[in-house]
């Protein structure tokens, strides 16, 4: 009865929360005003750390909030703040020959449906594994995924030097 | 819950990422739809994680891809400021000097 229970309220907060991330993505898509389509995209990265905890991964769930709501975000205000004079609505975002861009997205879309609806119809996610503890990542990434861990560090130095060599004023 | 709820949302948002990508002029606007495209690539990873009875492996790489990810959107935007102090406009179908 417990699991049946919480079966049900995972797929009503599953439901609820993907029509949410759906509806702000495509309000971050369709947008006419910059700021606001940031903030929709806020709804979304939040959505998606929701979704995370729902797929048992809390520290990606959280990493997600702390990396994307608090530091990709303040970049992208930025971005917006030192780009764009006034801050409105604007006419002039969008590509004349967008049509084709929903008719290129609506076929990927189709196509991937029809894919993953072919592959995984009847593919259930187990309802009793085995949690994974942050404990049991940091072990990973500090034995079997080292080498790309470094690299990423290099690719982060690299990345943060680069934009302030670019940023900079002289 | 099926695997297919968590693939097929994957989807739909890498699809509007997509069109976001095609449509959208402004830089900024394009950058935020990478962002969209990235974010549904985690979901379908971490969900191939919990089939796999919570594979590490799932989480070790969402994590590295928010960690490119914020590299990716510095840099971007360090670029895009540079284009702005030098055209006065970040509308990407201005830029096409490079066209040969």
């Amino acid at each position: 009865m417990l699991i049946a229970s919480t079966n049900v309220a995972q797929h009503i907060g599953f439901g609820v929360i993907a029509a949410t991330m759906v509806v702000g993505a495509l309000r971050v898509v369709t947008s006419n005003n910059i700021v606001r389509a940031a903030l929709w995209l806020v709804v979304v990265l939040a959505g998606a750390a929701a979704q995370y905890i729902l797929l048992a991964a809390e520290f990606v769930a959280v990493t997600q909030v702390l990396v994307y709501i608090g530091a990709v975000m303040v970049l992208f205000l930025f971005g917006t703040m030192l780009t764009r004079a006034q801050i409105g609505r604007e006419r002039d975002l969008n590509n004349p020959n967008r049509v084709v861009a929903a008719v290129i997205a609506l076929a990927l879309a189709g196509t991937l449906a029809f894919v993953l609806i072919d592959a995984f119809h009847a593919v259930r996610l187990p309802s009793d594994s085995t949690p994974v503890s942050t404990a049991g990542i940091s072990d990973s990434i500090f034995s079997t995924y080292l080498l790309p861990f470094w690299a990423l560090s290099i690719v982060l130095t690299a990345a943060v030097v680069g934009a302030i060599v670019l940023a900079r004023r002289d | 819950m099926l695997i297919n709820e968590f693939l097929l949302l994957g989807a739909a948002l890498f699809s509007i990422g997509v069109y976001g990508v095609l449509a959208r002029k402004n830089a900024v606007m394009v950058l935020m739809s990478i962002e969209l495209i990235l974010n549904s690539v985690n979901i379908n990873i971490l969900a191939f994680s919990l089939r796999n009875n919570g594979d590490v492996a799932g989480h070790v790489f969402a994590l590295y891809i928010i960690a490119v990810a914020a590299a990716e959107v510095g840099v971007g935007l360090a670029i895009v400021l540079l284009i702005y102090r030098n055209r006065r406009s970040i509308s990407l179908d201005e830029l096409s000097q490079m066209k040969g």
